[in-house]
């Protein structure tokens, strides 16, 4: 099968990008690494009249430290964030969380931006930003805005970001010393969509956690931080802390979602058994020299 | 000839050809004037149509034809082919459904056949597809199997009362009533069989082509028996079958699935008869998952009957078997495998008690084993069970029960009589081969690591090679090169490779001299195909008694050649030779003098040709022991399979190369549906698991090394003394890996898991089991 009938634009420029999404708004798509919107329009789940193709725009290309900030270019495909020295010095969290974007073919063509624009629930990158307390900025003809990941998603497949905007870049803060990430995901088969998943970062000394941040990812209709869980943990030394408090404040940070590959039931608990081998895997790698 | 000869490990002899792209596979046919054919699919599960109207979409751009339900009846052709002959319970005769390519006024599953459009281009006959304005009145559907015999289910066809198709019972009644009273144990369970579907590498195609100027049907298939093929597709199109030409080039895949004249194949021929053009029509992946006819399926409720000392003295077994939408050919095969169940065991008295009932789902087709598979999952499970309720070991249970060699020939208590078997020896080289002696260390250590091991152990038999004939000719040309013409037709098993190497080893050719031909009806003189592991055995006796012509009719021109008596002529290696001569001749100088009458006796035909029809009333009994490790983590319920080892009775071993995969791949389809796959419907009949991304297929990395040793035990019953290995491993795999799962979990008190046993479920097992 193959789309249905479609304009197809392919802007030079930002600004030319931005026109077309102010004329056409929600009726245009953005066509970047076409990872997932290729396929939904193969198989005509999605109907869009104009897609236009932002592969030609060099300014949101890229991977660079800009103030103290890493930039992720939304054109930035999944293998050069994966090859990148910049993201493995000081972004661990999202050099370990690629391998485990879909697989070789969809990461050489997928691009970073794409996968924080369509927020889909079980993705990994989207759950990285938010771990990392991330930043995304959009463009549109109305203005540039730079959004809190903590506020960018907003439910399944929705985010902050207007129908005129165009999702531009990523800021994200490189880890400090002291910090420790972690990322695990379970999924049938390697590469497959997640079941359940956490990105964790966090400052660990001496075997007590301070200032963790968990995101879930693959159990919820969007990444989610486990805010009560996170509370808990805040100055406790891990294990030390009981297993039932933080599963008592997982029952109350996390809603799952059931579908084919997990019922809600089993997705809160695999949850409940990552956060503790996130927890484990922390304070091990904070100890390890 | 020993790099060729039988027992060598040739590499494949089509990879490098496949391997580079140069396969020919349906897809690539391209005929000149060709259009593309698009079918349109039943969004339901099961609806009246009220009406369809074409009108948009035949005015639409590079739109060539608009067929529906009553083109085809209008064209007056039969229905696709529907079996008979079997009975219900009652006696009545069984129900036979209508099958037309394309349907009227009600469709019956998600992907039924409601309108094929044909197109200049494929795109514009999709996009024509969405302009037919389709009037459906939706009706209650019925998927899962234990629901379609229900009373007060929805009706699949209406006057077939109860959507029972039809009945079959095999076994002996009252002496297995007997058994039962006379038991001191009897162990129950309830197996449900899940569905999978065979998702062959290469999806279905067609390309039809009618040729006006001689009223001819050309089709280009995909299919695993071309003669067959024809017959059937003759009767549909009611003509003769002189009249019709069946070509398949390379298959894909098909593990059983190819086999049927699926809705397409005539479509594509009655669209080129009204539009004077060829007609292609390829499926996609999503039109494999809606469209392909799918397997197994069933659910099950098994009796073991034991004495005190664990003898097994019955076994009974009900089951319910879901048929889908329509009736395929093969659907009444599947109840001849039935004798699976008996085992490798002594059972004095079985009784089995099938139903087949139609469902509001894809119609259903062998798959790789087609009945042996689900059938050795049953017995080899009820055996772990019995173990595990009677305390008793589960390896010692099957040594205790099993057929010993010296009481072969055997007929067990269900349909078969084995000819042959070391089923003792081959556990033992087995036990031997996985280390069972120190697996309790093993299970120990993981649990060290957090892990549940569990093994598992499987011993089946199945049926093979069931009787029939095949066909086979070798023909030398006039320089002494030669094709070899094979009834058989390969999926992908290798057949060019063994054929090439058996003829090549009984007439001491050049493979390189020798080409391959299969899949054209109008080149192949007999072609019975490919099915229930028969190619090796039927095919590969065939080509043995073609040589046996070929070594008769070449020794006798060798003779004359020679100035001997055909008595004094030895012939090895691909030479011709005497005592009483220094003089030798090569078989291709005799071919090439075979094409000279003037150079042959008198009364001789010219030419070395010869054609040999294998035809055999017996069937043969490939056995194995497989051994399987697993571990499993008891948090999340993800499985790794850790070891696999198996001990193969498949008789001779023609090339163990192909063997191993063979076996290989049957294991990984057996532990992709234990595990994984799982085809799955929604209440209302809509397919849930309609890609790759929600139908889990098993890779590599799910699969550890196969470790696979023969003890071949030849059978008598061709001249080859092969049985069959196509679906031993499959066939194996299934109980293997589910013995293996229980056993892990055993410890936590876990009975059974069904499948596919994914983390899901494997999880809420033990939550069950924790719970009590």
């Amino acid at each position: 099968m193959k789309a249905p009938r479609f304009h197809y634009v392919r802007p030079e420029s930002l600004d030319a990008t931005l026109g077309l999404l102010a004329e056409y708004g929600e009726d245009a798509r953005i066509l970047a690494g076409g990872q997932s919107l290729m396929p939904t329009l193969n198989m005509r789940l999605s109907q869009p009249k104009v897609l236009i193709d932002i592969n030609r725009i060099e300014a949101l290309k890229g991977i660079a430290v800009h103030d103290g900030m890493v930039r992720i270019g939304a054109l930035a495909r999944h293998v050069e964030v994966m090859n990148s020295p910049i993201v493995a010095e000081a972004l661990p969290l999202i050099a370990e969380a690629m391998p485990h974007v879909a697989h070789v073919a969809v990461r050489n063509r997928g691009t970073f931006g794409g996968s924080i624009a369509l927020a889909d629930p079980s993705a990994e990158m989207p759950a990285c930003i938010l771990a990392l307390g991330a930043s995304v900025v959009v463009d549109g003809v109305r203005g540039r805005r730079t959004i809190a990941a903590d506020d960018f998603f907003i439910g399944l497949y929705e985010t902050a970001r207007e129908p005129d905007e165009l999702l531009v870049e990523v800021l994200l803060p490189p880890q400090k010393p002291g910090h420790v990430s972690v990322f695990m995901e379970l999924s049938r088969r390697h590469g497959d969509f997640a079941i359940a998943g956490i990105a964790c970062h966090a400052r660990v000394a001496g075997g007590v956690i301070n200032d963790a941040r968990l995101a879930y990812f693959g159990s919820e209709a969007k990444p989610v931080l486990g805010t009560r869980t996170m509370a808990i943990l805040n100055g406790k030394a891990w294990p030390t802390a009981s297993n039932e408090v933080v599963n008592a404040a997982l029952d109350e940070d996390l809603d799952p979602i059931g579908n084919t590959f997990g019922s809600p039931a089993t997705k809160l608990h695999l949850q409940k058994v990552l956060t503790r081998r996130v927890l484990d895997a922390a304070v091990q790698r904070a100890r390890a020299p | 000839m020993g790099e060729f000869a039988i027992g060598q490990g040739v590499p494949r002899f089509e990879d490098p050809r496949l391997v580079r792209g140069g396969g020919r596979y349906v897809d690539d046919v391209a005929l000149p004037r060709m259009a593309y054919g698009y079918v349109l699919r039943s969004p339901h599960a099961h609806a009246r149509i009220r009406s369809i109207d074409t009108g948009k979409a035949k005015a639409a751009p590079g739109v060539l034809a608009v067929l529906t339900g009553s083109d085809w009846e209008a064209a007056g052709w039969r229905d696709l082919p529907v079996p008979g002959g079997m009975k219900r319970r009652d006696g009545s005769p069984s129900y036979k459904p209508r099958f037309p390519a394309l349907v009227k006024d009600r469709v019956r599953w998600v992907g039924d056949y409601v309108a094929f459009v044909v197109g200049e281009t494929l795109h514009q006959a999709a996009d024509a597809a969405e302009l037919i304005e389709i009037d459906y009145e939706p009706l209650p559907a019925v998927t899962a199997t234990a629901n379609a015999a229900v009373p007060g289910a929805p009706l699949v066809w209406d006057d077939c009362p109860g959507n029972v198709c039809f009945a079959r019972f095999e076994g002996d009644k009252t002496a297995t009533d007997a058994a039962f009273a006379r038991a001191d144990h009897i162990v129950k369970h309830r197996f449900v069989i899940n569905r999978v579907t065979a998702a062959t590498m290469e999806p279905r195609g067609a390309v039809g082509d009618y040729n006006v100027a001689d009223g001819r049907y050309t089709l280009y298939a995909v299919l695993q028996r071309a003669q067959g093929y024809r017959a059937e597709l003759a009767q549909v199109l009611g003509v003769p079958e002189s009249m019709v030409r069946v070509v398949a080039g390379d298959v894909g895949g098909s593990f059983g699935m190819k086999s049927a004249i699926f809705n397409e194949n005539p479509l594509t021929l009655l669209a080129s008869k009204l539009i004077g053009r060829p007609v292609k029509w390829t499926g996609t992946r999503s039109e494999a998952f809606l469209g392909d006819a799918q397997g197994r399926d069933n659910v099950t409720d098994a009796e073991l009957a034991l004495d005190k000392d664990g003898n097994f003295l019955g076994l009974r077994v009900k089951s319910l078997v879901n048929a889908g939408a329509y009736l395929q050919p093969g659907m009444p095969a599947f109840t001849g495998n039935l004798g699976t169940l008996a085992g490798v065991y002594k059972t004095p008295a079985s009784h089995v008690d099938v139903t087949v009932v139609f469902s509001n789902t894809n119609p259903m087709r062998p798959y790789r084993g087609n009945g042996r598979p689900e059938a050795a999952y049953v017995i080899e499970r009820m055996v772990d069970l019995a173990a595990d309720e009677l305390g008793l070991d589960p390896y010692e249970l099957r040594r205790l029960n099993m057929i010993p060699p010296e009481a072969m020939p055997f007929k067990t208590s269900v349909t078969f009589t084995y000819d042959c078997g070391e089923f003792e020896k081959s556990m033992d080289i087995a036990l031997k081969m996985a280390d069972v002696n120190s697996f309790e260390k093993r299970r120990a250590a993981a649990r060290k690591r957090g892990k549940l091991r569990g093994i598992g152990l499987s011993f089946t038999i199945e049926r093979a090679a069931a009787g029939g004939f095949e066909g086979a000719e070798i023909r030398f040309d006039r320089s002494g090169t030669v094709t070899l013409v094979s009834g058989s037709h390969s999926q992908g098993q290798g057949h060019e490779t063994v054929f090439k190497q058996l003829v090549c080893d009984r007439l001491g050719l050049d493979p390189n001299e020798v080409y391959y031909l299969q899949g054209d009806t109008d080149q192949v003189f007999f072609g019975e195909g490919t099915g229930g592991s028969r190619s090796a055995t039927m095919a590969g006796s065939a080509f043995h008694l073609a040589s046996e012509k070929i070594v008769v009719k070449a020794t006798q021109i060798a003779a004359h050649l020679l100035k001997l008596e055909a008595a004094d002529i030895n012939f090895a290696d691909g030479i011709f030779s005497s005592a009483k001569t220094n003089q030798t001749l090569t078989i291709q100088e005799v071919a090439r003098a075979a094409a000279d009458p003037s150079k042959l006796p008198k009364d001789m035909e010219a030419g070395l040709v010869s054609n040999a029809v294998f035809d055999t009333d017996t069937q043969n009994f490939p056995n194995g022991c497989h051994i399987c490790e697993v571990e499993i983590d008891e948090d999340t319920g993800e499985v790794e399979i850790v070891d696999y080892n198996v001990v193969d009775d498949v008789g001779t071993v023609l090339n163990p190369l192909l063997l191993h995969g063979q076996i290989d791949g049957g294991i990984a389809q057996g532990l992709g549906q234990v595990l994984m796959e799982d085809i799955r419907f929604d209440a209302d009949g809509q397919l849930l698991t309609g890609s790759f991304m929600d139908y889990a297929m098993p890779r590599a990395r799910n699969t550890p090394a196969f470790h696979v040793e023969s003890n071949p035990v030849p059978t008598k019953t061709n001249p080859l003394g092969t049985k069959g290995a196509g679906e031993a491993g499959c066939v194996g795999a299934m109980p293997a890996v589910a013995n293996a799962l229980v056993d892990a979990l055993s410890v936590l008190g876990v009975k059974h898991v069904e499948m596919p046993a994914t983390p899901e479920r494997i999880w809420r097992s033990i939550q069950e089991a924790r719970a009590g």
